[in-house]
Order: structure tokens, then C-alpha cells, then sequence
């Protein structure tokens, strides 16, 4: 296990640096700050002043080496545009990103999975066709536009939850969360449910198709032939064969969810990751993104390191040597 | 059934909504398009940021609806000889900490400007002129310049007066917490997050009069829906740039009402002469390259002007929220031209031009533009797409994000790019020098001239116009030298940006032609 956890970290290290050297080339590539920074009208002094200022006056390999040894001490750099440390600005949005994530995560499991059992065990019933159609339109809306329509009725409309911000928060061992008010929780309501909504569907017909599967196996029947009541055969023989692939998904979309909330961000102005950057991506703000990639990149390397051991827990075949794992 | 469980969702929403709810009504919420990069007022040159600022920090001379210079700081102004100015400082003034704003404050000011650290777009130009300062007495105070400057008024306006005592160990981090966010200003600061929000509170001791409002809160919705949504949810009370699409919805509604006004920022064509031959994405209709730059005859470029059915554009692409333009700025500017008209849209005079010059077929070009920095921009480069396909010109449009746009177009890798300049200064010669002078980088002439356009004589009109310290006599130079190249077609001008803002029922704004969004311009409605 300790080995394991070596090699893992070894690798993840190797992944940190390569991504670093691309993010460092792409942002390199679209185009110089400066050009998007400088005031127009400014002279040349002042476009050389800026450009030494940002350190963009160096060649390029060694902007990237400055950038490794400082990175290598916990320093990501500036941010070019704030002229605060990009992990600062980054660790300070990342609570409202996480939470708003798990809150999410939180009601497509609590929902998903249930529903995918009802709709695996009894597929050919009005409630099962009903929650499977319901997927359907959980899929294919666009994120974008049930935003938006959410936006519209509870806020417009009705005018029952604020259309956007994070409401108070509380804070809680210094990190600042939105679900312990009562103002928080209207806030998050609506950007919690726009952004479930597609990772709900997934669950359901992840674990309908899982279901479907499992009730057909022996091991059900047999189980059912011993007389087991039918919570204890679905609660223990069918979920927790069909857990696997269902634990896996959830990993990748949590991380998924944290990365890529932007769009939910924006049309709620929920101030979190996403929303910096894309803003950063726009004024080319290099050390925002490249820390905010790597700060992503050590938490899906985490999340796959949890859903990994999680594995060894559900599934006692799988052990987490590697080579040392015998079939 | 439905009613107690509508009742019930709605008591809900009422826990929910405190801050509603109790919201006092000298308290307001305006939703921005664009983040606060920093809370120090000469950390970083840029249109939001310099917006802000006005409100906690004062110049010595401030900018009206119109750009036009009034007293700010200062009361009076005047040029000793061609080379040194005295401003007459206005007394009683004090900062947010109850200390007294004297000259000292401006000596401070004026060192600092140059001098923060990291500074992406610092605002040195305006005070790099400046070689000495001489403290007449606390409240006059006297500049010299090594050459005869006339902007040096229009440049003051743009630097915000720091308080010395606050300012003096502060860095940049100090104003973003707010420890030295101290200004003379209609508003204190009261709360920055990046990229979230600002608050700021009245200010009851301000020298220029009582605010309407105890408490504003600024919102950073840079989605276009979302401003929408936030005002018509009543979050917030102002928005600035209204969607186009949602502005007709807006003014038929009662319980909103829209301001707008004719911008300072003209959306233009720059055409690539700097090359001899085919300037980059210029070819003739099987695409070998020209044998001369045709960009640099006088009759194409009139031709690829006149082609444009600006009227067109401004009603259906831009839903009449511009206005066609005949030169840099609308000519209610100063230096702008009266004389100058929008150019005529003429397809058949277009052909004949181009025939004469040689271009009997037309030729093929791509039109670049950026496709998210102006309102629409992408739409308009398709729409003179079409015009220009009309005049047996093939046209292409390639647009793309400003962040890959500008640096291109800077290394003039495209041959024909739309682009717009807003004029910070209010007057077109400035406009005119970073347009259309000859390039030259080190003398700071033509330093945004991305068509490389060169004419002499417009060279030396404008450079006696820059030097002339006579308000009068400059201004008939600076519009000689703009009818000079406009009759040229040095650049194509295609319209004036109008700026839109819309605030709910009972509220007020007075809009401004720099796009400013300014809480001292919100005004309960009577």
C-alpha cells in the first residue's frame, strides 16, 4: 500500500510538470499579454516597462525555469491582472467551487441512485418509463438554457431565490460555506440543482442499466431462493455488485463538476474557480491559469487515489499492489 | 393543496431573503459587466477599474457627461507661458480620514504614479510630461514641461489625488484591503473580492454635496443573461451595457426604464499599407498575391468605404443602438469636424473607383475582427462581407477572441481588421496622433496605427496642432488634420458605439459618453 501510494505520487509529479510546460506553451502561444493589458495609447517605454514588470521580457525557457523554481517553494507566481498570488486568488474561490460541487454531487447521488434501482427493478412500469423519460430531458437541456428558465420562474417570476451571488456565509475552521444560512442555502439552491441535473441523469441510468444486469445474475436468484427479504437482496446483493462502475463515474464527475462549473458559474455569478477563469483565459493571465490547472490536476489525482482505494473496499479481488495483485 | 404549498415556499423565500427584505431604500445594487482588477487607483489603466476609482478618489480636474474638463480638485487652471501651468487647488477639501487635502497630497501623487510595482497598464503617460513640480503655497501649485504639452490638463483628469499620509508606505495590497483606499470621494470603500463585488459607503462629509445613496453595491455579472435576470429579479436596481437583443424587450416594459447615449468609442476599419506589395490576406480572385498594395491608392480605399451601407448596420445589426460615424469621435467632441459627414453609401460609385485604380474584377480579401470585445463585432464584419460582395469584392470574415486578436493584429498579420478606439481624453487629436500619424513608437506617433497609413503634410498639420497652446487655434489645426485624412480615407470609420444602461422604475441615470457607470449619476426618479 505505502509503495503504491509512492509510485502514485511519483507519477502525479512527472503529470504536474508536463502540464505546467503546455499550459506554459498554449497560453504562449494565442498571444502576449501585454498587448491586452497595456492601455492603447501608451508609448513604447511603457509597453517595455509593463512587459519587465510581468517578466515577459525574458526568453521563454526561462520564464517556464522561474516559474519551476518558484513553483518548487509554493510560489505559482503573480496573477498579471491582480497582481496578488494566483494561488491566493484561487484557493480564496475554491471553497464556493467545492461546495457548490458536493452540494450538487450530493443531490444527484441522493436521487440518482434510488431512482435508477426503481427504474432497473420495475423497467416497464409507468413510474420506471416516467424516470426514465425524465433523464432523457436531464441529458439533452442544455445546462445553459435551464439556467436561465430557472432563473426566470423562481427568481423573476416568482421572485422566491435570488438570481445570483453566494449569499451569506458562515464560516466554518476559516473556510466560508454557504449551507449553514438560510440566505446561503437560497442562493445555492438553484445553481446546486442546474448543476445535478445532468450528473443526476447519468446516475439513474448508470445504475438502471447496472440493476437490470444484476437482477438476471444467479447470485440474485439464489439469493432470492434462500428466501432473503427483497430490501436485503437489492440493498446488499444487487447495489453493491453494481457499485463499482457507479463509484467510478461519481469520482470522475466530481472532479468533472469542480473543474468545468463555468457555465453554471457564470449565468449565476456564483463567484467560484470557473468563473476566474475564464476571465483569466480572456486577458491571458498566464500564472491564474497554469495555477488553477494544477490545483485541478491534484484534485482529480486524489479523487482517481480515494475512488481507487474505495475499490479495494467494495471489491475484495481488487488490491491495491499493482503487480503484486495475483488473479 | 398547491395554495399551502405555495404559501409555504413562499415564507421560504422571505427567510431566505433577508438582505432584501430589510434592504433600506438609500441602499443600492448596480450590476457590472466587467471585474475590479485592483482598488488602487494607479495600479492598472483600464476603463472599469479608472470608472470605480472615480468614486472613492478625486482628479484635480473631472470629466462632465460629455468629457468636457471641469473643476474637480482643482478650481482653476491656466498656462503661465507655453511651458509651465499653475492650478489653484480647492481649499475645505478633506480625505475619508478627516486630514486636509493640500498640494502635498499632488507632489505624492505624482511621484507614485511612475513608480508601482508590477503594474500592467500604468498610467505614467499622463504624468511623464510633468519634469518639475513647484508648491507655490498649500493650495496652488505650479508644473513644468520640457515642451510646450496643451493635453496637460486632459491628462490630470486622469490621475486620482492619493492621500500622502496614507499612501506613503502603501503598496498595492493596500488598497485592494482598503487599509489605504483613502480619497476625497463621494464614496468611502467599504469591501473588494475580485472578481465578486464592491461596496462602498456615502461619504457625509464630501465637499460636493450630499449622495442619495448611504450604501452601493457593485455586482460583477459579466454574463450578458445573467445582468439581465439580476435587474429583472430586482437584485439589482442598475445594469450597464444592456444586451441588444434585450433592449427592445426592456423599453416596453413599465417597470424599467433605459438610458443610453452616443459613445467615445468608434468602431473602424484599419487597412494594411505597410507592405509594397499584397498586405496579408489580400490576394487577387484566385488567390496569387497583387503586384501593388492596394490599400495604398486613395480611390480603393474611398471605394471600400463608400461600399459600406453604414444606415444598414446601424438599424438591423446594431438595432439602432449606434450611431454612422464621419471620423473619430461624434462632433459634439472638441477638434472634431462639423463639415465631415458619414460617407454616403454609393455600391455603383464603388465599382467605378475600383476600375480606376486598376481593379475593374475587384479582388479577394479576409476581413478579421475580434468576437467578443465590441458590441456585435463579429456580426458587423459578416455584414461587410455582404456589402463588399456586392462590388465584386471576395470577401471572407475570419473573427476570434480579443485575447488572440490583438496580438496578431498588432503584428499586422491581417490586411483587414475592424477594430474600435474609445477616446479617454475627450478630443480627437490625441485620437488622431495614436490612429493615424506616421508610426513611430519612440516618439509615442501612431503607436495604435495598425494600417501604417503615412501622409506628411497630416503629419506636420497635427504635429503644429499638438504644440499650440491656444484652444481656438488648436482645435481649427486638429480639425484641418481630421478633414485631411478622412478625405484621404486613412482609416474607414463604420460607427459610433451607444452605450446603454437600464435601471428599475423609480431610478434614474444620467448617461455619459465614456461609459463610465457612476453611482453619483444614479438618481432616485422624481
Amino acid at each position: 500500500m505505502l509503495a503504491y501510494a509512492i509510485r502514485r505520487f511519483g507519477q502525479s509529479l512527472f503529470v504536474l510538470v508536463l502540464m505546467s510546460f503546455l499550459v506554459f506553451v498554449g497560453v504562449y502561444a494565442i498571444g502576449n499579454p501585454v498587448d491586452l493589458l497595456v492601455n492603447p495609447q501608451a508609448d513604447e517605454v511603457e509597453r517595455v516597462r509593463a512587459t519587465a514588470a510581468l517578466g515577459l521580457d525574458k526568453p521563454f525557457l526561462e520564464q517556464y525555469w522561474v516559474f519551476l523554481k518558484g513553483a518548487a517553494s509554493g510560489d505559482l507566481g503573480k496573477s498579471f491582472v491582480y497582481n496578488v498570488p494566483a494561488l491566493t486568488l484561487i484557493l480564496d474561490k475554491l471553497p464556493a467551487t467545492i461546495e457548490l460541487a458536493f452540494v450538487a454531487m450530493v443531490m444527484a447521488i441522493s436521487l440518482g441512485i434510488p431512482l435508477g434501482l426503481v427504474a432497473g427493478l420495475k423497467p416497464d412500469s409507468f413510474v420506471g418509463r416516467g424516470i426514465m423519460a425524465g433523464s432523457i430531458l436531464g441529458f439533452s437541456l442544455p445546462t445553459f438554457w435551464v439556467g436561465l428558465v430557472l432563473i426566470m420562474v423562481f427568481s423573476v417570476q416568482l421572485g422566491w431565490l435570488p438570481s445570483n451571488g453566494r449569499g451569506d456565509t458562515l464560516d466554518v475552521a476559516g473556510v466560508p460555506v454557504s449551507f449553514l444560512t438560510v440566505d446561503g442555502l437560497a442562493h445555492l439552491a438553484m445553481p446546486a440543482v442546474n448543476l445535478a441535473l445532468f450528473k443526476l441523469s447519468l446516475l439513474i441510468r448508470l445504475t438502471r442499466a447496472g440493476t437490470r444486469e444484476a437482477v438476471l445474475q444467479d447470485y440474485v436468484k439464489f439469493a432470492r431462493a434462500k428466501g432473503l427479504s427483497q430490501t436485503r437482496v437489492i440493498g446488499v446483493h444487487v447495489l453493491k455488485n453494481i457499485l463499482i462502475p457507479i463509484v467510478t463515474v461519481i469520482g470522475l464527475e466530481l472532479g468533472s463538476v469542480i473543474a468545468f462549473a463555468i457555465v453554471t458559474e457564470s449565468i449565476f455569478a456564483w463567484p467560484g474557480t470557473g468563473k476566474l477563469l475564464i476571465d483569466s483565459i480572456n486577458q491571458l493571465d498566464r500564472p491564474v491559469i497554469v495555477a488553477y490547472l494544477l490545483v485541478i490536476v491534484t484534485l482529480f489525482i486524489v479523487i482517481n487515489f480515494v475512488v481507487d482505494v474505495l475499490y479495494s473496499l467494495l471489491d475484495p479481488r481488487v488490491r491495491l499492489g499493482g503487480a503484486a495483485a495475483s488473479h | 393543496m398547491i395554495r399551502t404549498l405555495r404559501l409555504a415556499l413562499a415564507a421560504l423565500a422571505l427567510l431566505g431573503l433577508p438582505a432584501l427584505a430589510t434592504a433600506k431604500e438609500r441602499d443600492v445594487s448596480i450590476g457590472l459587466q466587467a471585474a475590479i482588477t485592483s482598488m488602487d487607483p494607479h495600479y492598472h489603466n483600464l476603463s472599469p477599474n479608472n470608472s470605480m476609482m472615480l468614486h472613492v478618489f478625486e482628479p484635480l480636474i473631472k470629466r462632465d457627461d460629455n468629457q468636457k474638463l471641469v473643476p474637480g480638485l482643482a478650481t482653476s487652471w491656466k498656462a503661465l507661458d507655453d511651458l509651465t501651468w499653475e492650478f489653484k487647488l480647492r481649499k475645505n477639501v478633506r480625505f475619508h480620514d478627516g486630514t486636509p487635502f493640500t498640494a502635498d497630497d499632488v507632489v505624492f501623487t505624482l511621484k507614485r504614479v511612475p513608480n508601482v510595482p508590477n503594474s500592467p497598464s500604468s498610467f505614467a503617460t499622463f504624468t511623464k510630461p510633468i519634469v518639475d513640480v513647484k508648491v507655490v503655497d498649500p493650495h496652488t501649485i505650479a508644473f513644468k514641461t520640457a515642451t510646450p504639452h496643451v493635453l496637460l490638463p486632459s491628462d490630470l483628469a486622469s490621475v486620482l489625488i492619493v492621500s500622502k499620509l496614507n499612501g506613503e508606505k502603501a503598496a498595492t495590497e493596500d488598497y485592494n484591503s482598503g487599509k489605504a483606499t483613502i480619497g476625497t470621494g463621494p464614496y468611502k470603500f467599504a469591501e473588494y473580492i475580485p472578481n465578486q463585488r464592491v461596496v462602498l459607503k456615502a461619504n457625509y462629509g464630501y465637499w460636493g454635496g450630499e449622495q442619495p445613496w448611504d450604501k452601493v453595491t457593485f455586482k460583477i455579472l459579466t454574463n450578458p443573461s445573467a445582468r439581465v435576470a439580476a435587474l429583472l429579479s430586482g437584485d439589482v436596481q442598475m445594469i450597464e451595457t444592456v444586451p441588444t437583443a434585450d433592449i427592445a424587450k426592456l423599453s416596453r416594459d413599465p417597470k424599467y426604464s433605459l438610458a443610453d447615449k452616443v459613445s467615445n468609442r468608434v468602431i473602424y476599419v484599419h487597412l494594411n499599407q505597410s507592405t509594397e506589395k499584397s498586405p496579408p490576406y489580400v490576394t487577387d480572385k484566385s488567390g496569387n498575391p497583387l503586384e501593388k498594395n492596394p490599400f495604398r491608392d486613395a480611390r480603393v480605399r474611398k471605394a471600400l468605404s463608400i461600399a459600406v451601407n453604414r444606415d444598414a448596420i446601424v438599424d438591423r445589426v446594431m438595432e439602432k443602438k449606434a450611431v454612422a460615424a464621419a471620423q473619430l469621435l461624434p462632433d459634439f467632441f472638441y477638434g472634431t469636424s462639423k463639415k465631415l459627414k458619414p460617407a454616403k453609401y454609393d455600391p455603383e460609385g464603388a465599382k467605378k473607383l475600383l476600375a480606376e485604380a486598376g481593379y475593374p474584377n475587384g479582388f479577394a480579401l479576409t476581413i478579421h475582427g475580434p468576437n467578443n470585445r465590441y458590441i456585435n463585432d463579429d456580426k458587423v464584419a459578416q455584414a461587410i462581407a455582404q456589402f463588399y460582395s456586392r462590388i465584386g469584392i471576395d470577401a471572407k470574415v475570419e473573427t476570434m477572441p480579443s485575447s488572440v486578436y490583438f496580438t496578431r493584429a498588432t503584428k499586422l498579420e491581417f490586411g483587414y481588421m475592424v477594430l474600435g478606439w474609445g477616446t479617454e481624453s475627450g478630443e480627437q487629436g490625441s485620437s488622431l496622433r495614436s490612429l493615424l500619424a506616421t508610426y513611430n513608437r519612440d516618439k509615442g506617433m501612431g503607436v495604435t496605427n495598425r494600417g501604417r497609413y503615412s501622409n506628411p503634410e497630416f503629419d506636420k498639420v497635427l504635429a503644429t496642432a499638438l504644440v499650440t497652446m491656444d484652444d481656438k487655434k488648436r482645435e481649427a489645426l486638429i480639425q484641418q488634420a481630421a478633414e485631411m485624412a478622412m478625405n484621404d480615407t486613412a482609416l474607414i470609420p463604420l460607427h459610433y458605439e451607444v452605450s446603454t444602461w437600464a435601471t428599475s422604475k423609480g431610478f434614474r441615470y444620467t448617461p455619459r459618453t465614456d461609459q463610465y457607470t457612476l453611482a453619483t449619476g444614479l438618481k432616485p426618479a422624481k
